[in-house]
């Protein structure tokens, strides 16, 4: 599913977050979304979401605004996995990672078979099968991580938001996990991740969009937008896009004075 | 339920419902077969008939329906909040029903006109619900609707105050103070008419949020990615609340704690799951003041207590075991 905005404006109080934006996903890639704090970049992610009306401009999918899809219809089309890693109450991993099934599950139904093996294969993607049965509030922040990225999956989505998906995580689960979303995107799914690390950006991702004051600085390829340039212009940073043993690695040397 | 290795087993939510419900049935019956005039379901004869049909039908459904709209009304506050000190007092309704069954006392409607105090409570609570969500707005967050709760909640407070200040016969301060203490004695079947549809309503209403509550776990947005009305889940709150704990605040006076402890209680055997928790705590609620009711009946040659003065005796010492449990839970 394509997922786009045209023009976006967003004011949050008195700062405008999104000045005019326009934005494209294609599905069967994993698209970036970059940019220093404050750059809009959470902004653009609820706005694609269909979880803040914007002021102007508007996200659609497949050609339809996300504002005019039914609740339930782009539910199971798109999940988004909101930064805050929130869960307010005791409940266990299973119980957590069941609740992306909500949107399939008909007015006073329980867990389907369906249901259940959407459930098992998103705790066994993110590693946390055995971690199941215990209260989501007793893990690590990593652990936590893992279970609501497997609550994500588990909703079984064409189109997965994800902001910040890999922070806090161990680099052996960073590679797990984006080996994940490009598995997601090589199946044809559109995946949005919105990141700091520049490293797993150019890494993984097929496109990037690089964010500065609620605009697009620049977009592309990761060849065309990783460039010292645009790093020191956007992040004030001087930076060098080298590659080692065949992957991509962004390296900040400094900050510019 | 498969549960991983170190884990406590979670009850099936089933069999959970199933033994609570049965514990309210009981309740139940106990209530019916308890009273003065001795065990059993009354004396022979019309006076036995009169006394179950006028005394003891209408306080057992009357304990069972207020004491299942406090606990469910509490648990769907709990859950929408993600606060487990949130209880049913705090969106302003009870302070709301209090004020306006005070104000028909006040006024000496409440003297010429036997319905006057239960219709002035739900006058009042309707009132006060319609105040908050003026206040609060429909698509606020929670935070917004614990201050227009609070706010509104002052209100009727000061303006009670007032009543009681002005109030020229002390006959009537009387009455005031021990209406606003609650209680389940002396109440007909028509008062149970009078409120029980409007607190079936409002339960049904609660009872619709249960997806809703178990998504908001997650947090607001997360909740509305899955395909959560906020606003509506919202509406169904204030609504559901204002009408069961209004209506029953109409009919029975304040009784607090009930809507606090009863979710709090249930919470672990319903894996803190707040959909489950919605039916568990309606039927624990009912359970709970059935027993209560019943407890006080059976001290009543030696001392007459009023139920909500014995629901908040057992509610206040459950604050300082909540602190104590809160304070070894932050120890390092």
């Amino acid at each position: 599913m394509r997922l786009e905005a045209r023009n976006l404006h967003v004011r949050l109080g008195a700062r405008p977050a999104l000045a005019g934006l326009d934005f494209a996903a294609r599905p069967g890639e994993m698209t970036a979304v970059i940019g220093p704090n404050g750059a809009g970049k959470t902004t653009l992610l609820r706005v694609l979401a269909g979880l803040l009306p914007p002021a102007a401009g508007a996200a659609s999918l497949d050609g339809r605004p996300v504002a005019k899809w039914p609740a339930q219809e782009l539910a199971r089309a798109l999940a988004y996995l909101p930064q805050e890693r929130l869960v307010h109450w005791a409940l266990s991993a299973r119980r957590v990672v069941a609740l992306g099934r909500l949107p399939y599950q008909p007015l006073g139904a329980g867990e389907s078979a369906a249901d259940a093996r959407a459930i098992d294969s998103a705790l066994t993607a993110m590693d946390v099968t055995h971690l199941q049965g215990r209260p989501v509030l007793e893990m690590s922040g990593g652990e936590r991580a893992r279970v609501l990225v497997a609550r994500a999956l588990a909703q079984d989505p064409r189109v997965l938001l994800a902001d910040e998906p890999a922070a806090g995580l161990d680099p052996a689960h960073q590679l797990t996990l984006f080996g994940h979303f490009t598995a997601l995107a090589a199946a044809g799914r559109t995946v949005v991740v919105a990141l700091h690390d520049l490293s797993l950006a150019a890494r993984f991702c097929h496109s990037i969009v690089l964010m500065q004051a609620g605009r697009v600085a620049a977009a592309g390829t990761p060849r065309d937008v990783l460039t010292s340039e645009h790093l020191a212009a956007v992040y004030g940073v001087k930076a060098r896009h080298v590659e080692i043993e065949g992957v991509s690695v962004v390296l900040p040397l400094e900050v510019l004075p | 339920m498969t549960a991983g290795t170190g884990a406590k087993p979670e009850a099936s939510s089933l069999s959970l419902l199933v033994v609570l419900a049965g514990a309210a049935a009981l309740a139940f019956l106990i209530s019916l077969a308890v009273g003065p005039s001795g065990l059993g379901f009354g004396p022979p004869g019309e006076a036995g008939v009169i006394i179950f049909r006028e005394i003891r039908l209408p306080r057992a459904l009357l304990g069972a329906l207020v004491g299942g709209a406090l606990g469910l009304a509490g648990a769907a506050l709990q859950g929408y909040l993600r606060n487990p000190l949130a209880e049913p007092s705090l969106v302003g309704v009870s302070g709301g029903a209090a004020l306006g069954a005070v104000l028909a006392i006040h006024l000496g409607l409440a003297a010429h006109f036997a319905f006057a105090l239960p219709l002035g409570g739900l006058i009042g609570a309707a009132v006060a619900m319609l105040a908050v969500v003026a206040l609060a707005g429909l698509h606020g967050g929670p935070m917004t609707l614990i201050l227009a709760g609070l706010a509104v909640s002052a209100i009727a407070t000061a303006l009670i105050s007032l009543a009681l200040n002005l109030s020229q016969n002390p006959f009537a301060a009387v009455e005031m103070v021990l209406w606003m203490m609650g209680s389940l004695t002396d109440r007909s079947l028509t008062q149970v008419w009078l409120a029980g549809p409007l607190i079936v309503l409002g339960m049904a209403l609660l009872l619709s949020v249960g997806r809703a509550l178990d998504a908001l776990t997650l947090g607001e947005d997360a909740a509305a990615s899955l395909g959560v009305d906020l606003t509506r889940t919202r509406l169904a709150i204030v609504a559901g609340t204002a009408l069961s704990v209004g209506a029953a605040t109409a009919v029975t006076g304040i009784i607090g704690f009930v809507g606090l402890l009863v979710p709090h209680l249930l919470r672990p055997f319903a894996g803190h799951r707040p959909g489950l928790l919605l039916p568990a705590s309606m039927l624990g609620g009912a359970a709970m003041l059935l027993v209560a009711d019943v407890v006080l009946r059976l001290v009543q040659p030696w001392v007459e207590l009023r139920i909500g003065v014995l629901t908040a005796l057992i509610g206040a010492p459950f604050f300082v075991w909540l602190v104590l449990k809160t304070r070894s839970e932050l120890a390092p």
